[in-house]
């Protein structure tokens, strides 16, 4: 299982895994937003917390379809569902191998980019806090949501139109836990409410992603 | 003779003929007896004069349009668990029901907000939990007309199902966290001391009998057309073996 997370990795950051690009991507929305809205700080300030979180969010999807995509082609999926690993195990380090690869960082890069929307300043830590919290969900969701759309040629936008509904109470309050925290005002109950998502994500979803990957390739 | 026994497709058809017009007319009279009652026939409320009559659609497609998910669930379950391809087809025969209804009461509910709250929409907790409920009413659908094969349609359906469940419920109660919201609570519970009025109260369960009617005739007759057009895919097959 580790060494299935090792390649996964390994996968991702050497050429044409599209390692940097979600961080990529996240940095362009977050430049993109004082464009859209004007570049008052007494606009940005308060939006950020939510406009990072989403942004971050949007650059989770943008790696997902990879996620069993790329094995199930060149027939790597098979092989592993062969293998001794139960799916569940598999359905994990998958989700393990995405979060490493572009949650972490995400979580890691927000904390500089609040700095470009004029996030105030405790705002910072209590973001990077609440994605680091808040991002293991949407991976763990993102697995599944890619379990289920494997087997499909075009995948692609069902997979946004599935996972992004299921990512409404993270979003929720990921953002509430940094909004606060920005505020000055107490982050304690959205940020257990939050690890609360994660927790309950992890002991549940990988068993949704193994039936959902088991049903789409057999 | 248990209820497993409709899981027969025969059985279930000619169980289910008979069943759609009945329903299909109870819907009908209760519908035109409630809503004529309802519109005609009641005072004004006081406070919120003759705008208090979209209750008698906005309750009652609210009420079908969780319903609607919850019965998918339990169809879902059914499928899973005992593999009786009728359940899997009457589930995704309720859902483009379940949509509709949603949408009915998000209409109504906007077209009562703009003269009561002054808004079409605001961000209140129901109004958001509506909205989400609907957003997976899409996916649910999208997934089963995106999977080819019929089988694998419904298992991966039906996981979706159960765990979209566990997140609506979630976000349902996430969204809570925001505000109490503009949405009056509950006016309708069986162990409420006070509901709405009688004058309201009457015609009210008359229109909520009739869309339970309406939604089952729907579903039936929808199901129906699922194994119809299942037994033709088949014959279809076979003839195509036969040629080859």
């Amino acid at each position: 299982m580790i060494r299935l997370v090792t390649r996964d990795l390994a996968l991702a950051v050497r050429a044409g895994g599209g390692f940097g690009l979600g961080l990529a991507f996240f940095l362009v929305v977050t430049v993109l937003v004082p464009f859209g809205v004007g570049p008052e700080a007494a606009i940005l300030g308060p939006i950020a917390p939510g406009i990072l979180w989403i942004g971050a969010l949007l650059a989770c999807l943008l790696s997902l379809d990879r996620v069993f995509a790329l094995d199930r082609e060149d027939g790597a999926l098979d092989l592993l569902a062969t293998a001794p690993l139960p799916m569940e195990g598999i359905a994990l380090a998958k989700a393990a191998a995405h979060w490493l690869s572009t949650g972490l960082p995400l979580s890691l890069a927000a904390a500089p980019l609040g700095v470009l929307l004029s996030l105030p300043w405790p705002g910072h830590l209590w973001l990077a806090l609440s994605l680091l919290m808040g991002t293991p969900a949407l991976s763990l969701i993102g697995t599944f949501g890619a379990a289920l759309t494997v087997g499909l040629r075009r995948g692609g936008p069902l997979l946004s139109l599935l996972v992004l509904p299921l990512y409404v109470p993270t979003l929720v309050f990921g953002a509430d836990v940094a909004r606060r925290g920005a505020a000055g005002l107490d982050p304690a109950t959205p940020l257990a409410l939050l690890g609360a998502v994660t927790l309950g994500c992890l002991a549940g979803l990988p068993f949704a992603a193994a039936a959902a990957l088991r049903v789409s390739i057999r | 003779m248990s209820l497993w026994s409709y899981a027969n497709p025969v059985r279930f058809m000619g169980a289910t003929r008979p069943l759609v017009p009945i329903l299909g007319a109870v819907a009908g009279v209760c519908l035109v007896l409630g809503l004529a009652w309802g519109f005609f026939f009641t005072p004004d409320d006081y406070r919120q004069g003759s705008t208090v009559k979209i209750i008698y659609l906005h309750v009652p497609a609210a009420l079908m349009a969780i319903n609607a998910w919850f019965m998918m669930l339990v169809a879902s379950l059914v499928w899973l668990v005992r593999r009786h391809h009728v359940s899997a087809l009457a589930a995704r025969a309720a859902a483009p029901v379940g949509l509709t209804m949603t949408l009915i009461a998000l209409v109504t509910g906007a077209v009562w907000g703009q003269p009561m709250w002054g808004t079409w929409w605001a961000w209140d907790p129901r109004l958001t939990a509506f909205l989400i409920l609907f957003l997976f009413y899409l996916g649910y659908i999208a997934l089963w007309e995106a999977v080819e094969e019929p089988d694998a349609a419904a298992d991966l359906t039906s996981v979706l199902c159960l765990v979209g469940s566990v997140f609506a419920v979630l976000s349902r109660y996430a969204v809570n966290f925001w505000n109490q919201g503009l949405h009056q609570g509950a006016s309708l519970s069986l162990d409420a001391e006070t509901n709405v009025a009688d004058v309201f109260y009457y015609p009210l369960l008359v229109c909520i009998a009739g869309f339970v009617a309406l939604f089952g005739a729907l579903v039936l007759l929808r199901t129906r057309t699922e194994i119809r057009a299942r037994r033709l895919h088949v014959l279809r097959l076979r003839e195509r073996m036969a040629d080859a």
